[in-house]
């Protein structure tokens, strides 16, 4: 499978998810630069975490515009499967291809720490293979990652079973406690109605690698391939 | 230059110069400088570019090793070969006296231009460290600069997406007015990649790339030097603004042209801008360069000569390149959307000549600017201070033993310089690089995997002020023996250190004399351990008017390497029944602890316990222990003592334990003396016969303290706390005083 990784200006997780995707999974990879207007036919495009044009006047908001994502959005549009993390999952939304918005953390702080999440549904292609009642231990490091809908589009995304993830405590019990940034029904991931964009705020590409004790992000990239091709 | 104004003595003290230095200027010109060349010198002269009144002392510094790929101040940071053809640049700085005044761009910055010195070398930062000083905690200006300065760090390094992996914390009111902010970086390059700061080649195109010059930060380096007082306020103009999305691109850029092969010499633009950059990369190629003031892309308009060479704006490069090879240069900058001007060639005159609007305004040899050529060099009087002799009076005997050692424990762990730093280091993205080993698993030092290689290097930054003020010597011989330790407790080989010398006034002998005991204690500590001291930064004038002088604080930075990353050492319990032992000796201590300042309010006490070989054959002993896989924790001893120790390899697994103390020792003093040269090790009961033959072997004593238990601290069959509780007090310290 060739994976597309999307390299926007202060994009700084690209070559961690790179590293995952290659070294860790066996991928192949392809960098697309945020100026190019061509996907080198890739099947499946990432974007990265990091501070797309340094998350100046609002995450992913100056990001949108690069060349680049007039193709993501019409090979979305086409059913092409895109996944954002991060950074990427706020572009998805100011793109338009993800529903709802991140907001600043609830402690108006950057936070970088370890989270518990749950999968809510197996039926996408980044949680096919994840055992429902799990928690994963996958960090988030972010100052803007607080998730925000409104009434009706929460409503939409419980009855299309959007909710990709949930934050949740050691044991999987979906708490206040263990929701850091604040986001609306612990929501830590979702999908388009489509069912082929994904955002995320958590890194699973942080999580993907024994030397880091931690190897609990792998099952999103083993259900992205065991799905797909 | 008819046309320039010249200049004075009275300006030239006003710029911070002396008469003797004005006169030597006159003398080196054969002329009276104008207004643009004095401020040239002014800056270039200062503390903080010229290391006028510490070179002779850091002269005297161990700076050579085999390892070594590149000699203290030779390059713009340490260059250490760790194997497998690659080098370590690292490099400690401080950014004091701009955080002082503005916390959050002052720290901000401070990471940048540390990042910078990296990277300008050829080297790609893979991790970031900083070191910390604030006045009392409960104080509402403290809290104030503690904010700011942690937001600066982490919106810097975060944005720049290089992990912040570890540092240090520690409030003491001597840093009230005047708090230290040091931050270091370590990068990986491959050997035969790296790029000097060197200029040569007549004919050669000088380019400024980055950012734009503004009128941020002009005379930064001069502020730098001199003492915090009530009007510094109106200094601050002298603080830079920080763009961390400026640097990350820069840092791209930078890394992409080198590979052009297009790249003579390359230097980043900090403390004294233009002028400096322009002055060291010219004497040390012997050569020259004509610049041209109008081609410097600025931010505003009518910036007069001495304000587009001094400004400190951040973010931008000098670099100077092949002629014929522009083109390969530009494509890169234009790729990254970045400034890239040509303001001038490379001369053989080996003078600085720079023109705006056509006239010559400032035209200075460059050898007689820097520190190496004509620099001034100071020898400054020192002498030992009173309280020196004072503090050696010290008797524990008059100090009495708490009818409650509970209560001391309390006290201490829920001590700003005890309690967790999370609220600080849960700010820092610590994880971004998927190369930080040690935030699963935690250990004395941090460590980072060198992607690429079985390798990883360890990094630790330690020094307590405390210890350096009581005894300048044998408290900096402590700094580095203490950072050693981390890095052997880490599984890693002490390789060598970068250091960042905070001390007062240098012009007061008694603060010198604090300054030649650090340099002397650091020197012998340094090369006991075979730790060269690769560079750093001196930051003088850490004071303030009504408060006298901080703690003398040499923070040392240092850089181990582990040759297989598998090997990495952690600090937590992993069972219980696990069995607990001391390695290394108990003494009757408590002199300079956190337990005696604070519980007892004493200051007047010397170094803890230290016995430097006694150090030495111990971290030789725990290495051993670790690559005999007998031990599977290793946690040294340090503020607060063994107790404290003992509680923070409890707290990450959730597990107790229970030990006995020894009669022949204050009870006090051995749970919470600060005697150097301890470790506390775990071992598995199965292998307690190996490990007990193998210290059988080694000169270092040791002895049994108990076993891990599932969740009592408990001493002589006391109990003092749980785990559970201890940590609940221990980790929202920080958060009752800032709030979430």
């Amino acid at each position: 499978m060739k994976f597309g990784v999307v390299v926007f200006p202060g994009s700084n997780c690209d070559e961690d998810i790179i590293y995952t995707l290659q070294h860790i999974m066996g991928q192949d990879v392809v960098r697309l630069w945020h100026k190019d207007k061509d996907l080198q036919g890739a099947d499946f495009i990432v974007l990265p975490g990091g501070f797309s044009f340094g998350d100046y006047l609002r995450s992913g908001a100056i990001a949108k515009f690069s060349p680049i994502m007039q193709e993501i959005i019409s090979f979305a549009n086409k059913g092409g499967n895109v996944l954002g993390i991060c950074n990427g999952f706020q572009i998805l939304t100011e793109a338009g291809l993800l529903p709802g918005a991140l907001l600043q953390n609830k402690n108006q702080k950057f936070i970088c720490a370890n989270t518990y999440i749950k999968a809510e549904t197996n039926d996408s292609l980044v949680t096919s293979q994840i055992d429902l009642n799990k928690a994963l231990k996958i960090p988030i490091a972010h100052g803007e990652g607080n998730y925000f809908a409104d009434a009706d589009t929460l409503k939409k995304l419980d009855d299309n079973d959007q909710v990709l993830f949930r934050y949740c405590d050691y044991n999987g019990n979906i708490t206040a406690e263990s929701n850091l940034n604040g986001s609306i029904n612990n929501i830590a991931g979702v999908s388009n109605k489509n069912r082929n964009v994904f955002g995320l705020m958590p890194h699973p590409e942080r999580a993907s690698n024994s030397l880091l004790a931690n190897d609990d992000g792998l099952i999103l990239f083993e259900s992205i391939l065991s799905t797909v091709y | 230059m008819e046309n320039q104004e010249l200049s004075t003595l009275e300006t030239a003290k006003e710029l911070g110069l002396i008469p003797e230095e004005y006169d030597r200027i006159k003398e080196i010109l054969g002329r009276t400088p104008n207004f643009t060349e004095l401020s040239i010198f002014s800056v270039m002269w200062s503390e903080h570019c010229s290391y006028k009144n510490s070179i002779v002392w850091l002269k005297k510094l161990p700076n050579k090793g085999a390892h070594l790929m590149a000699e203290a101040g030779e390059e713009n940071a340490g260059l250490v070969d760790i194997g497998d053809g690659l080098g370590c640049c690292f490099k400690i700085e401080s950014h004091n006296h701009p955080s002082a005044l503005e916390p959050y761009q002052g720290a901000a910055t401070g990471v940048g231009g540390i990042n910078r010195d990296i990277f300008t070398m050829g080297a790609r930062p893979i991790a970031q460290l900083n070191s910390l000083r604030f006045g009392s905690i409960e104080n509402d200006r403290t809290k104030w600069l503690l904010k700011g300065v942690v937001k600066g760090i982490g919106d810097y390094g975060n944005a720049f997406g290089v992990p912040t992996v570890g540092g240090e914390v520690f409030f003491d009111e001597c840093y009230q007015i005047n708090p230290l902010v040091n931050a270091m970086s370590a990068g990986i390059v491959k050997a035969g990649e790296t790029v000097s700061a060197t200029s040569y080649g007549v004919g050669n195109p000088v380019y400024i790339v980055g950012s734009a010059t503004g009128k941020d930060g002009i005379h930064g380096a001069a502020f730098a030097s001199k003492d915090i007082t009530e009007d510094s306020v109106n200094d601050l103009p002298a603080v830079q603004v920080g763009d961390p999305f400026q640097e990350k691109l820069l840092l791209e850029a930078s890394l992409e042209v080198i590979k052009t092969g297009a790249v003579i010499g390359m230097q980043d633009m900090g403390a004294a801008g233009i002028i400096c950059s322009n002055s060291e990369m010219s004497a040390k190629g012997k050569h020259g360069m004509r610049i041209d003031l109008d081609k410097v892309p600025v931010r505003q308009e009518n910036m007069k000569p001495y304000e587009i060479l001094l400004s400190e704006s951040q973010e931008r490069m000098l670099i100077v390149v092949e002629k014929g090879k522009e083109a390969l240069v530009e494509a890169v900058f234009d790729k990254w959307d970045l400034n890239c001007a040509i303001i001038g060639e490379v001369t053989d005159t080996e003078r600085l000549q720079y023109y705006a609007k056509g006239e010559l305004v400032a035209d200075v040899p460059a050898d007689d600017l820097v520190l190496g050529g004509g620099a001034p060099v100071y020898h400054r009087e020192y002498r030992e201070p009173a309280y020196f002799q004072e503090f050696k009076k010290f008797n524990i005997d008059d100090v009495p033993l708490p009818k409650d050692l509970r209560e001391v424990a309390q006290h201490l762990i829920a001590h700003p310089n005890i309690a967790s730093k999370r609220w600080v280091s849960d700010q820092y993205d610590s994880m971004v690089g998927t190369a930080t080993m040690t935030d699963n698993r935690p250990s004395d030092a941090a460590v980072v995997a060198v992607k690429g290689t079985n390798k990883a290097i360890a990094l630790t930054v330690d020094c307590n002020g405390r210890y350096v003020y009581a005894d300048p010597h044998v408290g900096t011989a402590i700094a580095v023996a203490e950072a050693a330790r981390n890095i052997v407790c880490a599984g890693g080989e002490p390789s060598a250190i970068t250091n960042c010398l905070n001390f007062g006034n240098p012009y007061n002998p008694e603060v010198y004399w604090q300054f030649v005991g650090a340099i002397k204690g650091m020197s012998e500590a340094c090369l006991k351990f075979e730790t060269p001291v690769t560079g750093g930064n001196v930051s003088f004038y850490n004071q303030s008017s009504d408060e006298g002088a901080v703690f003398p604080t040499p923070t040392i930075g240092m850089l181990g390497v582990l040759e297989n990353a598998a090997d990495m050492m952690t600090l937590d319990f992993k069972a219980t029944d696990d069995l607990i032992y001391l390695i290394g000796e108990s003494v009757n201590d408590i002199a300079s602890s956190e337990y005696l300042a604070s519980y007892h309010k004493i200051a007047a006490s010397p170094a803890p316990y230290f016995d430097l070989e006694k150090e030495y054959t111990m971290q030789q002993t725990v290495k051993q222990l670790i690559a005999n896989k007998l031990i599977v924790s290793a946690h040294d001893v340090s503020d607060g003592g063994l107790y404290i120790t003992l509680l923070e390899s409890a707290m990450p697994n959730n597990f107790g334990f229970a030990i006995e103390t020894d009669s022949e020792i204050r009870k006090d003093a051995f749970l919470f003396g600060e005697g150097q040269g301890r470790v506390v090790v775990s071992v598995k009961p199965e292998q307690q016969a190996a490990f007990i033959e193998s210290m059988a072997t080694s000169e270092t004593e040791f002895s049994y303290l108990g076993v891990v238990t599932s969740s009592g601290n408990v001493v002589d069959d006391e109990m003092y706390d749980t785990t559970a509780h201890a940590k609940s007090i221990y980790d929202n310290v920080f958060h009752n005083y800032l709030g979430d």
